[in-house]
């Protein structure tokens, strides 16, 4: 490749907005750059934010796809980031939306920690057990493949695109959402811990819990983890709704 | 003013803050995190291959113990490390991935029977033992005996993260994301707090608290190449020269991974190689034996990364648009093995480079190159992780040099460390917030809190013609070029004095949005002469040190001098108003070394100069192992007479392993 050769002209336009502003009111910002091989969202917004808008909020971590900070609406779609490359999108046309669901900070940063917090406060998102642990002596047993199931659930890394995508989040404000019922998932397989059924249907047996999933699955369709959240879902509430 | 009074104070959300808070809040302390972002976003996540501790449960792992997770981590320091510490450390370690793994965190186990595996690029079989079923599992990393790191898959520090962030909310800790801490509050020598912006409203708060303690991480952004998330710029060690008293050590001492994808930098963790992954040149040829026959791939991070862009610089790189790279390929693991084991490093090459690692050839070949990746130096601290000038002010994980890695990090001694410090370091800081009271009057509060609020207003009216994004590109670009992998004299007095520049630009700037809040620029506008502080630490000490330690390599001073430089590198930053920092040295004392300056088993021989008390010092050691030996000693009684060493709570209490007799 030649470094005289030019990449095409794209087109990003992005929500604007500062809610803690009496004057700012929401609106699109078109942002023209020349596509470099191998762009990102990443590259392109700090692109736009170091040479074109300085104002311009965001959220970025790891730039890998693996803390889960920059989920935004692409084009109508909830992704992250910095793993869409803009050579995916073949018009040359990126409309960048910050995520429903959650409280807009700016632009197209939210404050999916907050919700977060929440939801992992709300399902206990630890291990309960009582047992003391002698930690100079040798480890609990755990089937490997047991072991691997939990890691399998252990994956979501709270980007929260499912909440993003989630139909029934639109209806229940209050819903705990796949993210918080993955959570539930994840400690019902983990030997750790001691909660029964019971336990788990006190936290999320009602229909902002585990009776609110309409399956439409889009959160599934939408989990950069490839998580299986409906599969789960329908799990726990065939589980929980034996309880009833 | 607004001021949050409370016991303990944490300023950094990742693994080593959130574990240091756990141990604060337990022992019945209130208790703030401070962090950047959702402490589950912490750069801590990113870490992917594992965690060492020697448990010695599976078969390539057997017979493993404290001593030589020691010799290792001291080996690979290339005797820069504090070899007190790097005992506490390599003695906590198996008890923190045991706490772990009660804590929820779901480590691979071993399987029972035989499984297949690749080993210097040839399959192998081994047999795990029906009695070893369901414990805790190692693989093989760089530069150690045993295969020791413990792993989850390739999500390792994701898992890590998420099992202490929750035991955190278990126990109530007050965890506040989306706040900087912008400077330290200090009377008399004894750190009280921070003054802290709100990320969201851009409002100035005071925290007061009886003890500090500053876990932010590393500097890696302050280089060009990094695998460092974009929050790791170093302004917990900025905040803590800033005071003019607390010092950083051993900045110097900078680690390149040896593969990161081109040209995005993301990590492709070392358990690639760890797990038989190869590296290849321009012609497929598997060059790491030419150069280290013994330890091939696995030698240490630093002997490989140098290693790769010496075969480069040979005419032997692989030519790209961003420069010359070398391949990686872990093809040869098997699909099966990659699908299970290396699923985030396969989604990262199908989705950075549309490339698919489990094709066979060169079809699946990464294109790699070695790039910034850890930084061993910070916040020097002793080994109870207190500043050893500022009182209050601790620091652990890889904001500080508590100094277990010396001036080489062997590959999973890093997450290791975090939970580890987190336990130490957390257990000490909780212990002096118990025993210490906040005397500092809220007029110095507001002092501190004035002075930030001004530095802000002076910030915004600025009216230069200087952009602060370029100032902090160039800085990247001077680190990268001047002072990476290989350094020389005249290069790195360029980068110091460049540097100098950069910095007194910083004032030349106008930020064009006048907000307080949500104002991108502004952040920039007083986080990059922090940064710029970081790195003149790093160029200054790497200029002033004339030899060549672990990832301090110098092409005019290729010897460790063990004569001249078995020492520490101390920055201070005394006047503000300085454009560099001073630099002084504190010796390390071989006389009361464990292991004594030696070969490392890798890299070139013949590279020492030696200081005399070596040989004194190791003939003392001879003498008194065999006579202890000699009375029927044990090994735990042999090394406490060597170099006695103390662990807060019952840490000191003996690792319990399968292997016991």
């Amino acid at each position: 490749m030649s470094n005289e050769q030019k990449g095409r002209e794209i087109t990003i336009s992005v929500l604007k907005f500062n809610p803690r502003s009496k004057v700012s009111k929401p609106h699109f910002v078109d942002y023209k750059l020349e596509e470099t091989p191998g762009m990102t969202l990443f590259i392109a917004l700090n692109y736009i934010r170091e040479n074109l808008d300085p104002d311009l909020s965001f959220d970025f971590v790891c730039r890998a796809g693996i803390c889960g900070s920059c989920g935004m609406v692409i084009n109508g779609k909830p992704a992250l980031a910095c793993r869409t490359l803009t050579s995916s999108y073949p018009e040359g046309k990126l409309k960048l939306m910050p995520m429903p669901a959650f409280e807009l900070i700016k632009d197209l940063s939210v404050n999916t920690g907050k919700w977060m917090d929440k939801m992992s406060k709300r399902v206990e998102s630890w291990i309960h057990s009582n047992k003391e642990v002698d930690i100079s002596k040798m480890e609990e047993r755990i089937d490997p493949d047991v072991a691997n199931d939990t890691f399998e659930l252990d994956r979501c890394i709270e980007c929260g695109i499912c909440v993003a995508s989630c139909g029934t989040m639109l209806m229940r404000p209050d819903f705990v959402g796949p993210v918080g019922l993955n959570r539930v998932a994840r400690f019902e397989v983990d030997p750790h811990d001691n909660r029964t059924s019971e336990d788990f249907y006190e936290l999320v047996g009602d229909d902002d819990g585990i009776f609110g999933c309409m399956s439409l699955m889009a959160c599934e369709d939408h989990c950069p983890k490839h998580l299986p959240l409906q599969n789960k879902i329908a799990y726990l509430r065939r589980k929980l709704v034996s309880l009833r | 003013m607004k001021v949050n009074y409370c016991d303990a104070l944490v300023i950094g959300g990742g693994l080593a803050g959130l574990r240091a808070a756990v141990a604060a809040q337990k022992k019945g302390l209130s208790t703030i995190v401070l962090s950047l972002v959702p402490v589950k976003r912490s750069h801590s996540a990113a870490a992917q291959g594992g965690m060492q501790a020697s448990l010695g449960n599976s078969k390539m792992s057997d017979g493993d113990n404290e001593d030589l997770h020691f010799a290792d981590t001291v080996k690979g320091s290339d005797w820069g490390c504090d070899q007190e510490v790097a005992r506490m450390f390599v003695h906590t370690a198996p008890k923190a991935i045991r706490e772990l793994a009660a804590w929820g965190v779901p480590w691979s186990r071993v399987k029972a029977g035989t499984r297949d595996a690749v080993i210097n690029a040839k399959k192998t079989t081994i047999t795990e033992d029906e009695d070893r079923h369901g414990l805790i599992t190692s693989r093989d990393f760089g530069g150690t005996k045993k295969w020791r790191t413990c792993y989850t898959a390739d999500a390792t520090g994701h898992t890590m993260l998420f099992g202490v962030a929750n035991e955190a909310l278990k126990h109530d800790v007050d965890i506040r994301d989306r706040k900087e801490a912008i400077r330290l509050i200090h009377e008399d020598g004894r750190c009280y707090g921070a003054v802290v912006r709100d990320l969201i409203t851009g409002e100035l708060e005071a925290y007061v608290a009886k003890g500090t303690c500053i876990a932010t991480g590393g500097y890696g952004r302050v280089f060009k190449q990094t695998t460092n998330a974009v929050i790791c710029e170093g302004i917990g060690a900025a905040i803590a020269i800033e005071t003019g008293i607390a010092t950083l050590s051993n900045m110097e001492a900078v680690q390149f991974h040896p593969t990161p994808i081109v040209p995005s930098g993301i990590l492709l963790t070392e358990g690639c190689r760890g797990d038989g992954g190869i590296l290849r040149d321009v012609d497929g040829h598997r060059f790491m034996p030419d150069y280290e026959p013994e330890k091939k791939e696995l030698a240490s991070r630093d002997v490989v990364s140098r290693r790769m862009i010496e075969h480069i610089r040979n005419g032997k790189g692989v030519p790209s648009p961003y420069g010359f790279h070398v391949w990686l390929d872990i093809s040869i693991l098997g699909r099966e093995h990659i699908e299970r084991n290396l699923r985030d490093v396969q989604e990262i090459c199908q989705i950075f480079n549309g490339i698919d690692p489990a094709d066979e050839g060169p079809k699946g070949w990464a294109p790699v190159l070695p790039m910034q990746h850890y930084s061993m130096g910070g916040i020097r601290t002793k080994p109870t992780g207190e500043s050893t000038r500022l009182k209050g002010l601790f620091a652990c994980g890889e904001a500080a040099c508590w100094d277990m890695h010396g001036f080489n990090r062997l590959g999973g001694n890093s997450v290791s460390e975090t939970v580890v410090a987190g336990m130490i370091i957390g257990n000490y800081f909780a212990d002096f917030c118990l025993e210490n009271d906040v005397t500092i009057p809220t007029a110095t509060i507001q002092k501190f809190v004035d002075a930030e609020d001004a530095y802000l207003d002076e910030i915004l009216s600025y009216n230069g013609s200087e952009s602060i994004f370029k100032i902090k590109n160039r800085m990247k670009e001077i680190m990268h070029d001047k002072v990476g992998i290989f350094r020389d004299g005249p290069h790195l007095e360029e980068a110091v004095e460049e540097l100098k520049e950069l910095l007194v630009k910083t004032k030349q700037i106008t930020v064009k949005s006048k907000e307080r809040a949500g104002n991108p620029e502004l952040e920039e506008a007083y986080r990059v002469p922090k940064m710029l502080k970081v790195a003149l630490c790093v160029a200054k000490g790497a200029r002033d040190r004339t030899e060549s330690r672990g990832a301090h390599s110098r092409e005019d001073y290729t010897k460790r001098d063990d004569a001249n430089w078995l020492n520490r590198t101390l920055c201070t930053w005394p006047n503000p108003t300085d454009l560099e920092p001073t630099i002084e040295y504190a010796p390390l004392d071989i006389m009361k070394m464990e292991m004594p300056p030696a070969f490392r088993g890798y890299g070139a021989k013949g590279m020492i100069i030696e200081h005399p008390d070596s040989a004194i010092r190791q003939a003392e050691v001879d003498e008194l192992r065999e006579k202890m030996e000699a009375d029927g000693k044990d090994r735990h009684e042999i090394q406490d007479a060597l170099m006695h060493f103390d662990l807060p709570m019952n840490y000191k209490e003996r690792n319990e392993r399968a292997g016991d007799k």
